[in-house]
């Protein structure tokens, strides 16, 4: 495809994902960090938040399926999931488990698991989307291209 | 006896005629003999007569005639033959002489009379030279005495002197028996008697201006003689004495306005006033022409000074209502001074008193949104804080217009990075227009310069403004900033007809497209827009707030930028695209030293900021942690990372100058940590700069974090920015307690 339109076609996408609030600030501020130095900077952060999420959404799953709750081993787990999103700037996910916090503190067992699935589903839509940004930022690169701001 | 050759006398000598003949004969002799004497006596006292020699002459022929006649004497009787030789010589002397000298005398006898004549001719001549240098000699006095005159005449600015000189020196000069100046009343319908020579105070006779005399002498350029009768001649009483000859001569009055550059005034100026000389009195003289013609260069002279005068009374008049109005503007001046400095002075002091509760309505809004509140609660204070940001601008703009209205508002010139002003705005813009679901591009030309001169707080305030129009009156579409550097040919453009920006070495002009596709404004609205509090029905039906000021105030830092703002649009409902250009300036060269002090440093080309710095960075989260480590490392320090409390303790030295902890995750006590360092390192600049990174916002943090001895409190996330402003105040004061 046309290196100018592959690009355009980046420009708009990624617009769109802070347009509709996946993405914020700190996403920008990553990719502000990636130089010569650093070339696969964000690519990097993200794949740990990526491993990092899976893990933590495990254990809630987990934790959320006992008898007897820990509200507060589960509020740590949020609270982690919380501190990843924040840091990649998934604002979405970042929301959820604000909310779901919340839920934690009243020891909401019918909240959580609700917010539990809501974190679920915005972590993997962000999931997607962020994995199609790369590819198309590869393809760019792949064509000779050099990446827009 | 006999044989003698002497004739016998005819008849015996009668003794009594021989007598006589005898006596005769002598006394004719003795005659002839003193006469040459006597002549040449005389001849030899006058040395000049010419013709000596015909003296001689005359003088031998009458000495020769006397000498016949002597000898005659001697022949009455008997006498001798030598004594007739004698006499015959003698005789033929005589007669030699004589026809030489009547021949002679044939010849001088005309020389002699033309001498005469001659003599009568020079007598003539030199009598008629006399009476012209006679002549010659009193016109060079009359001129003279113009020439005094009109000095005299043109020497002051009085009216009054003026005319009293011309008088006086014009009845000095031309012997005058009396000299007087009729001027026109103000009705125009008279003639007065204004200024005599002789009588001292002139009563004040009249004359009707239109006598046929009068009207005469005003037709006429030069001076006319008129009748002793008329009235105006006849204001001397001159008894029994013959009036001697009357001349009468106008004098123009020239007005102001008769002073046309084409327009010479003799053929507009209507009042004149009348000069009546008047010779002495039985006196034969005549006047003569010369003595007129000097009358009339005076009357024309004395018309210039007059109008001199009139002009000066005219400009003095009007200098005085000059300085009247002087004072009186003055006056006002400072009052309006007054009036303005009290305004300023209100202003100011009305904005303090009106920014201090705003600044706590804001603070304790924004304060109070950090807390848990309820949706309904979070909603309210949303709108709180959003109404009171509102009247703050709002305040801001005022004082700021108040300001720019006085001139007193001057551009604070500075570097700064031209790219990441935009940023910001497109920064500060994207939430709201997200929320509008408003599509926000910025499109920066490749050749637009990194760094500019100029005021940077008011550029951005100016882009902002127009972005932030263009977000409130778009409802839904796209809007797209462009900036680029302004090309000559662009500048010609239809729109900016008053504005020729000449591009320069050390300064560009940046142009800025704001494009919305939003409800547009009317054509015949444009105008009103930048104009203050004015807001065109659109907006007002709209009622989107802000008080009309903003476009106000953008124009005037536009053009204190030496730029121009204008905004198109093709109707309602068709969008409209902003405009506007700035002067800006390049920046010298800049060298690496310089560039550490740029306050804002494009990301990507930043030099390392603290090279080496060890720092150690403890977080617990994985993601966090590298995060802050990938800040860290870009700002070129040297990063350890530790995942837990007693690995911190266990690495903490007094290598490291910085330590990040993370102090907000449940079940890790930060705070510990921070005792335990401050129990390591006892000696203060031993121990390393204790920082929590927290994502929590209360008061109690902060309290907690102070009390157990961490030097500052950041916020989380952190902005590369923020991280390196931090770091730079962390490293120089030593603390820094955020304002969370």
């Amino acid at each position: 495809m046309d290196l100018v339109k592959l690009q355009r076609q980046l420009v708009d996408y990624r617009d769109s994902l802070y347009h509709e609030c996946f993405l914020d600030e700190q996403f920008t501020q990553l990719q502000e960090l990636q130089d010569e130095n650093n070339p696969d900077f964000v690519v990097e952060v993200v794949s740990l938040f990526f491993e990092d999420s899976e893990r933590l959404l495990n254990e809630l799953t987990k934790a959320l399926e006992q008898q007897s709750i820990d509200f507060k081993r589960v509020d740590a787990h949020v609270h982690q999931l919380k501190g990843s999103s924040s840091s990649i700037g998934a604002q979405r996910v970042q929301k959820s488990c604000i909310a779901f916090r919340n839920y934690c503190e009243e020891q909401n067992v019918e909240g959580c698991l609700t917010c539990l699935q809501l974190v679920r589903q915005e972590y993997y839509l962000v999931k997607s989307k962020l994995e199609a940004l790369f590819k198309l930022e590869q393809q760019i690169l792949s064509a000779g291209g050099s990446i827009p701001i | 006896m006999d044989s003698c050759n002497c004739i016998e006398p005819q008849w015996p000598p009668d003794d009594l005629l021989m007598k006589y003949q005898y006596i005769s004969d002598f006394f004719i002799a003795l005659a002839y003999f003193s006469i040459p004497l006597e002549l040449i006596y005389f001849v030899k006292k006058s040395a000049v007569f010419p013709y000596r020699w015909v003296l001689v002459q005359f003088g031998a022929f009458i000495v020769l005639c006397g000498a016949t006649h002597l000898i005659n004497l001697w022949t009455f009787t008997m006498h001798s033959r030598t004594v007739a030789m004698v006499m015959a010589t003698a005789k033929v002397f005589t007669a030699a002489v004589s026809c030489i000298t009547a021949l002679m005398l044939v010849h001088i006898i005309p020389d002699l009379l033309s001498v005469k004549t001659r003599e009568l001719f020079l007598k003539n001549k030199a009598a008629e030279l006399d009476r012209e240098m006679g002549l010659i000699r009193t016109q060079e006095e009359t001129g003279r005495h113009v020439r005094m005159l009109t000095h005299e005449i043109r020497s002051t600015l009085d009216r009054h002197t003026i005319l009293k000189t011309t008088l006086v020196e014009l009845g000095r000069t031309l012997a005058l028996e009396e000299c007087a100046l009729w001027m026109p009343t103000r009705t125009g319908l008279e003639l007065q008697l204004s200024y005599t020579l002789r009588q001292q105070n002139p009563v004040g006779y009249t004359v009707p201006i239109h006598l046929p005399v009068i009207n005469q002498v005003f037709s006429s350029s030069h001076a006319v003689k008129i009748s002793p009768n008329c009235p105006v001649a006849s204001i001397h009483p001159s008894g029994k004495y013959t009036p001697g000859e009357v001349v009468a001569v106008r004098v123009p009055l020239l007005h102001l306005s008769n002073f046309q550059i084409n327009d010479w005034p003799e053929l507009s100026t209507k009042r004149y006033a009348l000069m009546v000389l008047m010779l002495p009195l039985d006196s034969a003289r005549h006047w003569h022409v010369h003595e007129l013609e000097l009358v009339e260069v005076v009357a024309d002279q004395v018309a210039v000074a007059l109008s001199h005068a009139a002009i000066l009374e005219e400009s003095m008049r009007a200098r005085d209502l000059l300085m009247e109005q002087n004072v009186a503007l003055d006056l006002a001046r400072r009052e309006a001074e007054t009036a303005v400095r009290a305004r300023n002075d209100f202003l100011a002091v009305m904005n303090h008193e009106m920014r201090t509760p705003m600044h706590a309505i804001i603070a304790l809004s924004s304060l109070l949104q950090e807390t848990e509140l309820t949706p309904e609660q979070r909603l309210m204070v949303e709108t709180i804080l959003k109404s009171s940001n509102l009247l703050s601008t709002l305040i801001n703009d005022v004082l700021d217009l108040s300001r720019l209205e006085d001139g007193s508002l001057q551009l604070d010139l500075g570097t700064f990075n031209l790219c990441a002003v935009f940023k910001e705005v497109l920064n500060l813009i994207k939430p709201i227009a997200s929320v509008k679901k408003l599509h926000v591009s910025l499109n920066l030309a490749p050749d637009l310069p990194e760094y500019a001169v100029g005021d940077e707080k008011r550029l951005m305030q100016t882009i902002l403004n127009v972005v932030g129009n263009a977000v409130k009156f778009s409802k839904d579409g796209s809007i797209s900033i462009t900036a680029f550097v302004a090309k000559a040919e662009l500048l010609r453009d239809s729109q900016t007809t008053e504005f020729f920006p000449v591009p320069g070495d050390n300064h560009f002009y940046l142009r800025v497209q704001v494009k919305d596709s939003g409800i547009g404004v009317s054509p015949q609205d444009i105008p009103k827009l930048f104009t203050k509090f004015a807001q065109t029905q659109s907006t007002a039906i709209r009622n989107s707030g802000g008080g009309g000021l903003g476009l106000a105030i953008c124009k005037r830092f536009v053009n204190l930028m030496e730029g121009h703002i204008w905004i198109e649009s093709e109707g309602l409902g068709k969008g409209c695209t902003a405009i506007f250009m700035v002067k800006l300036g390049i920046p010298e060269r800049l060298n690496e030293s310089e560039l550490a002090f740029m306050p804002k440093v494009p990301p990507n080309h930043g030099p390392t900021a603290f090279p080496g710095l060890k720092v150690l960075v403890m977080d617990e989260n994985g993601v966090s942690r590298k995060v802050t480590k990938g800040l860290l490392v870009h700002l070129g320090c040297d990063v350890t990372m530790v995942s837990s409390s007693e690995e911190c303790l266990r690495v903490v030295s007094n290598e490291h100058k910085v330590v990040f902890m993370d102090a907000c995750a449940p079940g890790m006590d930060g705070y510990e940590i921070a005792v335990c360092i401050h129990e390591k390192f006892t000696k203060r600049h031993e121990r390393p700069i204790i920082v929590a990174l927290t994502g929590n916002t209360d008061k109690v943090t902060k309290e907690n974090c102070m009390r157990v001895g961490m030097d500052g409190v950041i916020l989380k996330p952190v902005s590369l920015d923020k991280m390196r402003s931090v770091l730079s105040d962390l490293l120089e004061h030593r603390v820094l307690f955020e304002a969370i």
